[in-house]
């Protein structure tokens, strides 16, 4: 299986190797999409993980063991439906085409291709995206 | 065919017997049934435009204290508006910001309230800060008045916006090697982006461009309520070059609109930021376009791929008014995402919404159709191409040393 992941990683843990042993003890693949890490040195990181459903579980438990907070990434971008105008600004500007117009020129945003970037946020002159990380 | 009378038109509306279509729709009627048929069958065509108007502002009478006050300087929510004008009145511009917004002193500046956004506050029934400060004089004699107004406590709230609905736009690009912060949106450097600004097909000039039609004292859609064109917008250019069709090929003509705020909705004016740039106001207008004869349909039923935009770069010819135009694009173009300038080609970006100026197109024809809205005969007409009317620029006249 395969999703994408916000994890948030409390001050001890951000210079342990933690991802590493996500490789290497549970067989996941990663494509990190994003990583940083905040004034507070909380450690923040958005991964695509793919792996075995098992191996994903033990991995994901691993982690909330360690103190590792994690969250699907699309509970942190969203679409504010009632201010978005449909201007279709924010579109060429977002890296993975979450944000697109339907045949109506209607503009959608599929929260599974967003990768958190916030570009649409510094675009947006509505504050109709909004994007909650760190 | 016959000429058409708006008197014919009203009569045909309170009969619920008159055909509106969208300047959209009429595009594919033109094409099936040829033009000569098509004019013949419609009486109304409905344009819409929504996107941000800088120009726009309303004035409020906010009533008088007690003890009474001739306010000299204003601010709702910390906005500064216009004071100078008798006790109670004021003027608040889409683009007033703040004193205190560090503005591009944080570049790009974020600029997350103004004008625009308390506009869109009071449309929306908020409570709004109101300070004022005065000298005080015998009849007016307080000298700070600090309270929460809203529309419901205020006299009038009247949007009166000085240019609106420009008759076509600049695609705004970024030939230099940073990214640039406009009022176009971001502009990514080397031709990273050309951003748009118009409803094209749909866009109320665009489709009367010799101002055939549309006049003083039209009555249209504003901003969610019924509103007029209270007088050419302000840098009205009408003569400036144009197509067979009429239809200029540069920024053009611009309507001055007046309507009651107390009527609008939120969903047709939003305040908007732009990113290193300022604060502005998102505006919704819908202009009904009467088929008085076989002409006035030809240009109505124009479509994107007949609407042509000048595209300048504003790393420098915009900013430093050299006037120079890089390319001619139609909307057609701009439409599908991308088109070419200098031998590259640019995606294409949108600031003003095509969907939604579709639904405002589609609700005055709703409204038209239900007998709600009929057609005015102008007043007076707009000054056209053959005024020779052009947008001034200021030259910069260096005062004499010796006067000094
Ligand atoms: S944050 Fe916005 S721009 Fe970035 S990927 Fe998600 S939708 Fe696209
Ligand atoms: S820039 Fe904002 S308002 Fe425009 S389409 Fe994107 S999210 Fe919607």
């Amino acid at each position: 299986m395969k999703a994408r992941l916000v994890l948030r990683f409390p001050p001890l843990l951000v210079d342990q190797p933690v991802v590493y042993k996500l490789v290497k003890d549970y067989n996941l693949i990663f494509n990190i999409l994003r990583a940083e890490i905040t004034p507070a040195s909380e450690g923040l990181m958005v991964l695509e993980i793919e792996g075995e459903e098992e191996d994903f579980k033990q991995g994901l438990k691993y982690l909330e063991e360690r103190g590792v907070k994690f969250q699907p990434l699309s509970q942190d971008v969203v679409m504010k439906e009632e201010l978005c105008t449909h201007c279709g600004a924010c579109i060429i500007h977002c890296p993975t085409g979450a944000l697109y117009y339907d045949d109506e020129r209607k503009v959608l945003f599929a929260p599974d291709k967003c990768i958190a970037c916030e570009i649409c946020v510094e675009i947006c002159p509505y504050r109709a995206m909004e994007v909650t990380l760190g | 065919m016959r000429e058409r009378t708006i008197e014919e038109i009203n009569e045909k509306i309170k009969k619920g017997t008159v055909v509106v279509l969208t300047a959209e729709e009429v595009i594919e009627m033109a094409k099936e049934k040829g033009y000569k048929k098509a004019a013949e069958e419609v009486d109304v065509v409905t344009t819409g435009t929504f996107g941000p108007m800088c120009s726009s502002g309303v004035l409020i009478n906010f009533g008088h204290s007690s003890p009474r006050i001739k306010k000299a300087r204003v601010w709702l929510n910390d906005v500064p508006a216009y004071g100078g004008l008798a006790a109670v009145d004021i003027y608040l511009g889409a683009t007033a910001i703040p004193d205190n917004d560090p503005a591009n002193a944080d570049y790009p500046g974020e600029f997350k309230y103004g004008g625009g956004h308390v506009i869109e506050d009071l449309v929306r029934g908020k409570d709004i800060l109101l300070y004022a400060e005065s000298y005080g004089t015998d009849c007016y004699p307080r000298k700070e008045l600090e309270t929460y107004i809203n529309i419901h406590t205020i006299n009038e709230a009247i949007l009166f916006n000085p240019r609106n609905a420009y008759q076509n736009y600049n695609v705004a690009v970024n030939l230099s090697n940073r990214t640039l912060y406009t009022y176009m949106g971001m502009l990514l450097p080397n031709l990273g982006n050309a951003n748009y600004c118009s409803a094209g097909q749909l866009s109320p000039l665009l489709k009367d461009p010799l101002y055939e039609t549309i006049g003083i004292g039209t009555r249209i859609f504003l901003g969610g309520g019924v509103g007029y064109v209270a007088w050419w917008g302000t840098q009205h250019s009408p003569a400036v070059p144009r197509n067979e069709l009429g239809i200029p090929k540069v920024p053009a003509g611009t309507l001055a609109l007046i309507g009651d705020l107390k009527q609008m909705s939120p969903q047709w004016l939003r305040g908007a930021s732009m990113r290193g740039y300022g604060v502005s106001l998102a505006v919704g207008v819908g202009v009904p376009i009467p088929i008085l004869n076989e002409e006035v349909f030809h240009r109505a039923a124009a479509s994107d791929a007949e609407i042509t935009a000048p595209v300048v770069d504003y790393s420098d010819a915009y900013p430093n008014r050299k006037g120079e135009i890089l390319a001619e694009v139609t909307y057609a173009q701009l439409k599908s995402g991308e088109i070419e300038v200098l031998g590259k080609k640019v995606p294409t970006a949108s600031l003003s919404s095509y969907y939604k100026a579709r639904e405002i197109a589609t609700i005055l024809k709703n409204w038209i159709r239900e007998g709600k809205f009929l057609l005015t005969q102008p007043v007076e007409r707009l000054p056209g191409p053959e005024s020779g009317i052009k947008m001034k620029p200021c030259d910069i006249r260096k005062p004499h040393i010796e006067e000094f």
